[in-house]
Order: structure tokens, then sequence, then C-alpha cells
């Protein structure tokens, strides 16, 4: 019983005290609302913690057990281990972890700078892929759809304006005004859903976070 | 020779993906490692941003919010570095400020490769506050006291300390917010800190979230709209310093060409396949 009905209190409570302190920022809301976001601040800290704590253990299992791709687990521990050793000498040596002339720095741009870059970057080929095999005039809907994503696309490099210079002008009416009023719609959509489950979660009609 | 056609046109729809990457690949290279560049012309909404911030008086502060890591930086850092440029020209006091850990050493490294082109002081001119964990919560708190969750810079060195901070304190000492986003920060900045402290915002977005910010633009909710890096290479203009904005945007160009390319060759192959099934 306690279970649930502590933790629905604790909902309860925060949330409103949240939302008043929000809407009337004098004292003593406003002083209430500094206390709420310190603690969110500490909550929020803490949980970054947690989630190194999950990866750790998550790849010490999976070693343990040599699971499918296992070896990539020792990828992560060197990582994480020299991000960790070569951050803590830096701070010692330089007093800054992130002074440029420091170990830690130079592994941060010369390895995950350029791992991240080339995630990032092989979506370039990928999306030149897909569009090809997929970015097909099937039937009126997607006609419109290609012809307007062909426009947006050579508007919005300057060989657009090469081609004919009303086109920049012709993708800012697209985005402007054609694209607006749906994600107009979707935006006033999504605030209203957060708004109705931040509502079930103060009142506790939704309990499924207790589970 | 009916035959021949047909086999050629559905091969046409079927090109093996390993050449679209090679040409693809070639496309983007070959721009940069030229330094081919094209020329660009100003958007309203890029117009817009500088406009903002070259009405500003001398010694106003600009408080940029640095929300993107490596995976964006060949969008985005060119942005940070225009409009850094342009603050400093300005003479205008930067803040930085960062809510993605990853992209502290980023933010850093552009701001502190600016500053020294212009000669500028740190705690003088320009500081770092770094990272604090709680994002909106931090937000929110900043419009009380900056103080109330940075305690000291990135340093560590305490904000009294730096002769910049002795007047900045919340958001009424802020004349402008520069979000540079890959992510939700730019919404939370228009939400909280916009809706609630009526803190002026410019948004700088990677290409892909830039439709998604238009709203915000057109009901004046921010000041100006940096979309991309078409957007970076329009401000390095405003700023009259071509950098690597220019240089990606030959790259940019030609890769959207490519693209539209092989999406018309895809619609050929796939039209002249329907026909044949269709014994046309």
């Amino acid at each position: 019983m306690l279970k649930k009905q502590i933790p629905l209190a604790i909902t309860f409570i925060t949330g409103v005290i949240i939302v008043v302190t929000f809407f009337i920022p004098h004292p003593p809301f406003g002083r209430l609302q500094q206390d709420a976001l310190t603690w969110y601040s500490v909550i929020f800290g803490f949980t970054m913690l947690l989630g190194v704590d999950s990866l750790v253990k998550f790849h010490y299992t999976k070693l343990r057990r040599r699971e499918k791709g296992w070896w990539f687990s020792i990828v992560f521990y060197c990582g994480f281990l020299l991000s960790f050793i070569t951050g803590v000498i830096s701070e010692v040596r330089f007093g800054d972890a992130f002074n440029i002339n420091s170990s830690f720095m130079y592994f941060y741009n010369t390895i995950l700078i350029p791992l991240q870059s080339t995630m990032f970057a092989l979506l370039a080929f990928f999306i030149a892929s897909a569009s090809y095999r997929a970015f097909r005039a099937r039937n009126i809907d997607a006609t419109f759809l290609l012809v307007t994503a062909v426009i947006v696309m050579l508007g919005r490099v300057p060989v657009g304006y090469m081609l004919w210079h009303k086109l920049p002008d012709l993708t800012s009416w697209i985005l402007n005004v054609l694209q607006l009023g749906p994600m107009r719609g979707i935006m006033i959509g999504i605030s209203l859903g957060t708004v109705a489950m931040s509502l079930r979660l103060i009142l506790g009609i939704e309990r499924t976070y207790l589970s | 020779m009916n035959g021949e056609n047909i086999s050629f046109w559905e091969k046409l729809g079927k090109i093996d993906r390993r050449w679209i990457f090679l040409i693809i690949g070639l496309v983007v290279f070959i721009p940069i490692a030229f330094g081919l560049r094209m020329t660009v012309h100003v958007s309203p909404a890029v117009k817009s941003a500088y406009d903002t911030i070259n009405s500003l008086p001398e010694g106003s502060v600009v408080m940029i919010s640095i929300d993107y890591d490596a995976a964006s930086m060949p969008e985005l850092q060119p942005m940070l570095k225009a409009i850094l440029r342009h603050c400093f020209d300005k003479n205008l006091k930067v803040v930085l400020i960062n809510f993605w850990p990853l992209g502290l050493p980023i933010g850093n490294q552009g701001l502190e490769e600016v500053a020294k082109e212009y000669g500028k002081v740190y705690g003088v001119d320009y500081m770092n506050l770094g990272y604090r964990p709680g994002d909106i919560a931090v937000m929110l708190r900043m419009g009380t006291e900056i103080r109330s969750v940075f305690y000291g810079d990135i340093k560590g060195t305490p904000l009294d300390s730096l002769p910049m901070m002795k007047n900045i304190h919340n958001y009424d000492d802020i004349a402008v917010v520069v979000g540079l986003e890959a992510g939700s920060m730019g919404d939370a900045w228009v939400q909280y800190v916009n809706a609630r402290f009526k803190q002026d915002l410019i948004l700088g977005v990677t290409a892909v979230m830039a439709a998604g910010v238009y709203p915000y633009l057109q009901a004046g909710q921010i000041k100006g709209l940096i979309g991309g890096l078409k957007g970076a290479a329009e401000y390095e203009k405003l700023v009259n310093h071509p950098d690597f904005g220019h240089i990606g945007m030959a790259s940019q160009s030609w890769a959207h060409v490519t693209i539209i390319l092989f999406i018309i060759l895809g619609n050929i192959g796939y039209f002249m396949e329907r026909r044949r099934k269709r014994g046309l």
C-alpha cells in the first residue's frame, strides 16, 4: 500500500509546487522553486553517475558471458579508462582537463571528434542511397513530396540561386507558409499531449512509472 | 533490341550502392580539397539574426549556448566562429555556456581561437561558464542569479573575480542569447527563457532541424534563425570573413545536385520498369 501511496503523494506535491511556482515566482513560491530546481539539478547529476554505473555493469556482464560482440566491450573499457585516467592526470597537471595541451584534449581531438564526425557523416552516404531507392513518384502524394523536396534541396544551396534566382525565395515560401501550418499543428498537438500526460501523472491516473 | 533497353532501364534503377557512395564521397571531397567556393546569398532569417547582434551597443553581453557535440560540429562550429567574430568586432562581451558536456571542449576551442584573433582578454571581454547538469532547471535558475548555478567559470575561478561578470547576474544583464542547437535545448530556450523572462533569442540549428524552428521565427519568439551550413556561410558573408562555411557550401551544393540526379535516375528506372511490367 505505502509502496504506491508515498510515491504518488511525492509526485502530486512536487508537481503542484512546480506548476504553482512557475506561474507565481514571488515569495514564498520563488524560493520554493529555486529549492526544487536545485534538487532537480542534484538528481540530474546523479543520473549521469547511474548511467556510467549501468554502462560499466552492462559491458562487464557481456564480457563475463562471452556474448556476441563481447570484444566491443573491451573497446568500451579501453575508451572509458583512457578518458578517466587522462582526465585525472590532465586535471592534476594543468589544473584543467580541457587545457589545449593536456593528454585528455589530445585524445578528445584525435579520437572522439573524428569518430563522432565520421558516424554522423555516414548519413550523407545512406541518405543518397536511400533517396535513390525509395524516393519514387509512386502516386500523387509522393510526387508532391518529391517535387517539394527537390525544390528545397536546391533552394537551400547556392547552386539553386545559380539555376534560377527566385528559387531561394520559393524555398523560403515553402518553409514559411506550406510547412508552417502543419508544423505548428504538430507542435500544438505535442504540447497538449504533454500537458495531458503531466496532469495524469500529477493526479495519479498514470501509474506505469511505479511498476 | 527491346530486351537490351529493358535491361538498361532496370539496371539504371538498381545501381550498386557502392557506386553511389563513391560518387557522393568524391563530390564532397573534391570541393574541400581544392578549396572551391560559391557565392552565397543572405536569407532574411540570417540577416535578422545579424541585425539583432549588430544593433547592440558596445559592451552589451551576448550569451552563446553550445548545445552540440562533434557530430554536428561541421555545421555549427562555423556559426559559432562567425558570431564570435561579429561580437568581438563590435566589442561585445561574450559568455559561453554548455548544455552538452561533450561540446564543452569544442566551444572552448572556438572561443579561444577567435578571441586570440581579436586580442581579447579572458575575464574582461569573454568568459566560459562551462557545463552544469540540469538543463531546464539551470536555465530557470539563471533567471534569478547565474551564481546560484555557476559558482565559478570553466576553470573554477569564482565569477566575482572576473571583471566582466561583476554586473552580470541574470537575464536582465544579457542582451541576447544565441543557442547553437543540435537537439531539443533550442525549444527549452524558447519555451522557458523567452516565454518567462522575455529574453531575446537567436537560434542556430542544424539544417535538418531548421524546418521545425520556423514557427518560433514567424511568431517572433526568436529574433533570427541561422539554419545549417548555409546559414553559417551567410553569416560569414555578413561579417565579411569567409571560412569553412563557404568551403563546405560548395561540397553541399554539389552533393545536393548529385542526390537529385540519383533521384531522377531512380525514377526513370522505376517508370520504365513499371511500363514494361504493364506490357506497354
